[in-house]
């Protein structure tokens, strides 16, 4: 029996396998919604742990890196919602040097925040969107919507980051 | 809005917002999924409520109306 087969018929070391295998990537992806490698953690055992539960569903013919990947945002995005006034943007990995200048510290800390104040579905876009430059198709194929929809939530979200910013500091958002 | 409008927020965005791109896990989690099942066992039977409802509605009928039951045995 093929390891998509055992895994569905609920074999732990099938199961096991299929952790190992996709463990990287499913939380390589997680912290790219979440920002922060502890609950990046948490989150990627969190959705195997629903992989797990709901292997009925999943047909062995199927793409399994794709339902990953869903499963994967969607808990992601569980805890956007959940945790939306409590998580801050921690920045708790080493981050590239940025360059001064361009925009000051208390700049930045009020993009932050506004950002950080976007609801959770229009958060995980514009993470996904622009700050890590994913392509809108694997954003759509994540969310499990359409790929026009996501272009109408970054859309929304840099209209609210604008507006946000305007009502923050003026010179912001004029830049 | 115009494309230079987005591409404005992003910039801000992303001298705001590092991007994340090249991190790794740096253990295995493994462990932790089996802490995490062995807490929280799943059900033997994972039915959902729609199919128990189904069920439920068959085993009605087959209970009021007995008559049908020559019926659905033809047509099996």
């Amino acid at each position: 029996m093929e390891l998509l087969e055992r895994f569905a018929v609920g074999d732990l070391e099938a199961f096991e396998v299929l952790f190992r295998q996709h463990q990287k990537e499913v939380y390589a992806w997680t912290v790219r919604i979440v920002r922060d490698t502890g609950i990046a953690e948490d989150l990627t055992v969190e959705t195997f742990w629903r992989i797990y539960k709901h292997r009925s569903q999943f047909r062995p013919d199927g793409n399994f890196r794709a339902w990953t990947r869903r499963i994967a945002t969607n808990a992601a995005l569980d805890h956007l919602r959940h945790a939306r006034q409590e998580t801050t943007l921690s920045e708790n990995l080493p981050s590239p040097p940025r360059p001064d200048g361009a925009v000051g510290q208390e700049t930045r800390d009020s993009i932050r925040r506004a950002f950080q104040d976007l609801p959770a579905k229009y958060r995980l876009v514009a993470t996904l969107a622009l700050v890590e430059e994913e392509n809108y198709a694997d954003i759509a194929q994540a969310a499990g919507i359409s790929e026009s929809l996501v272009k109408v939530r970054v859309f929304r979200a840099v209209r609210m980051l604008r507006k946000k910013l305007n009502f923050l500091r003026p010179e912001v958002a004029a830049k | 809005m115009s494309n230079e409008e987005i591409n404005n927020v992003k910039e801000l965005l992303k001298e705001a917002v590092t991007p994340m791109q090249n991190t790794e896990l740096r253990r295995d989690l493994w462990p932790q999924m089996l802490r995490k099942l062995e807490e929280q066992p799943l059900p033997i039977h994972n039915v959902s409520w729609f199919d128990w409802a189904l069920a439920s509605l068959a085993a009605a009928a087959l209970l009021f109306f007995p008559g049908i039951i020559p019926a659905l045995f033809y047509h099996l």
